[in-house]
């Protein structure tokens, strides 16, 4: 079931839709409410291993709904930890609960600098709404 | 809503994959007005349409209906389409939107004394009920697959056609354009789920039932396609000598369909390896995994034959798999 919209205040945002949320020097990582809503019910997941370096800005998985494909971008740099095996047995979590148990991965954040370029929940509202 | 062939059309209502599932589990309904109507009339109808379609238009009665190609002098498909016997002298052909110019143009041109060929696509709207519980959700009796006959649902008059896209029964109710949205409304209020264009591509492409422009066009022939069946090659129809060449020759690729064997999504355009590209893709709501059609050297076409698709750059293995991809279970 698809959540309702909302883009929490603790996250920050980089502008292709995906979201990070920094816990020390390790980051959750996802994609928005915004991207799942394009993109419409997710039947694939296809993850980075675990131990693959990612660069903020470049994609690293791939989200397919049944009529699209997206890049997922990764708001920050830094090595996965670990791939939600939920995401990848059961996409649709990630519409049912994009921030929560629809989490993408978790990572080991190499540049702590990065994440006061992404945006805070206004900034990225703003931003969608220009869309 | 995307636009389709001049139509604003909806993609899907409350998702592709419960639409899907509506359909294979009770009833779905799908407006498709935006597909075409050609009458052609005249005494000399029948002559001329088996001169120009594939299948054996003799076999065709009153109240009857067949699945049949519109060919070119190549052998190509000009469109693919359904012909209803009204009457003696009076065909009906349900056409492809995006080919209703075309095909409208291919017969007009070739007009003889005694027929008469007229576009009637915006007289009419097109509603089909799909699925199992379909006729029980309409009150309607059973009939026999591709016959027609009149009837109405709640006081709206229609042809109900027991035709369809989705390998289930059901029908295509075609009624007064003025009509169709009593109609729908009509259908709805039976309970039977609105469905959108995605849906209606998942339920054919399980069932592997091609779509023109796709998985067949002007340039790939019905032999290599898997649509001898359609073709009465005894029959002198456009391009049957090319047809019948084919056959007896043996087509260089083969139309195949394809179920992959990791997690992966074939799209359209996708490359083979070994030659040959993916024609029509999807993941199947049905059976939880990617599947496809497209076409490959008729030597890699055999039943479980492996493949492997370029997935962006990514090689992902596929087996050929018995059409239709999906069967009911009985």
């Amino acid at each position: 079931m698809a959540a309702s919209e909302s883009y929490p205040d603790d996250l920050r945002y980089h502008p292709e839709h995906d979201w990070a949320r920094v816990e020390g020097d390790e980051a959750v990582l996802g994609i928005t409410w915004y991207a799942q809503d394009s993109l419409g019910e997710l039947v694939l997941f296809d993850g980075p291993e675990v131990g693959a370096m990612l660069k903020k800005d470049e994609s690293y998985a791939e989200v397919e709904s049944v009529k699209a494909v997206s890049d997922v971008v990764a708001p920050l740099s830094g090595e996965v930890l670990e791939v939600n095996p939920k995401a990848v047995d059961e996409p649709e979590t990630v519409n049912g609960d994009p921030y929560g148990g629809g989490w993408l991965v978790r990572i080991r954040v190499t540049d702590p600098g990065e994440a006061a370029q992404l945006m805070d929940a206004a900034a990225y509202r703003a931003h969608i709404a220009e869309l | 809503m995307v636009p389709f062939a001049g139509w604003e059309m909806p993609v899907q209502y409350e998702g592709v994959i419960p639409e899907h599932l509506a359909v294979r589990a009770d009833a779905g309904a799908f407006d498709v007005s935006h597909m075409g109507q050609l009458h052609v009339e005249g005494p000399a109808s029948a002559e001329l349409l088996q001169s120009l379609l594939s299948n054996d238009l003799d076999r065709v009665g009153d109240g009857e209906a067949q699945y049949t190609l519109l060919t070119n002098e190549r052998g190509g498909i000009v469109d693919d389409l359904i012909v209803y016997r009204m009457r003696y002298g009076h065909y009906l052909l349900v056409v492809n939107a995006g080919n209703r110019d075309a095909a409208y143009a291919w017969l007009k041109d070739r007009e003889t004394r005694g027929t008469e060929v007229r576009d009637a696509s915006d007289e009419y709207a097109l509603v089909a009920v799909q699925g199992p519980r379909s006729l029980e959700r309409l009150g309607l009796d059973a009939a026999p697959p591709f016959t027609h006959a009149m009837g109405e649902v709640d006081g709206v008059e229609a042809m109900v056609c027991r035709t369809g896209y989705t390998g289930e029964i059901g029908v295509e109710l075609l009624c007064a354009d003025d009509d169709g949205a009593a109609l729908w409304d009509a259908v709805l209020a039976h309970g039977v789920a609105p469905c959108g264009l995605g849906a209606r591509d998942t339920l054919r492409l399980e069932v592997c039932y091609p779509l023109h422009g796709n998985d067949i066009t002007e340039d790939t022939d019905a032999i290599s396609a898997g649509l001898g069946w359609t073709c009465a090659l005894e029959t002198d129809f456009t391009g049957a000598d090319v047809l019948r060449r084919v056959k007896q020759e043996g087509p260089a690729s083969r139309l195949a369909a394809f179920v992959m064997e990791e997690k992966a999504i074939p799209r359209p355009g996708m490359g083979i390896e070994g030659g040959g590209n993916v024609t029509s893709g999807t993941q199947s709501p049905s059976l939880e995994v990617g599947i496809g059609m497209g076409y490959v050297p008729a030597a890699r076409a055999a039943v479980d034959t492996e493949l492997v698709i370029d997935v962006r750059g990514k090689p992902r293995h596929a087996r050929v798999a018995a059409k239709p991809i999906y069967r009911k279970e009985r």
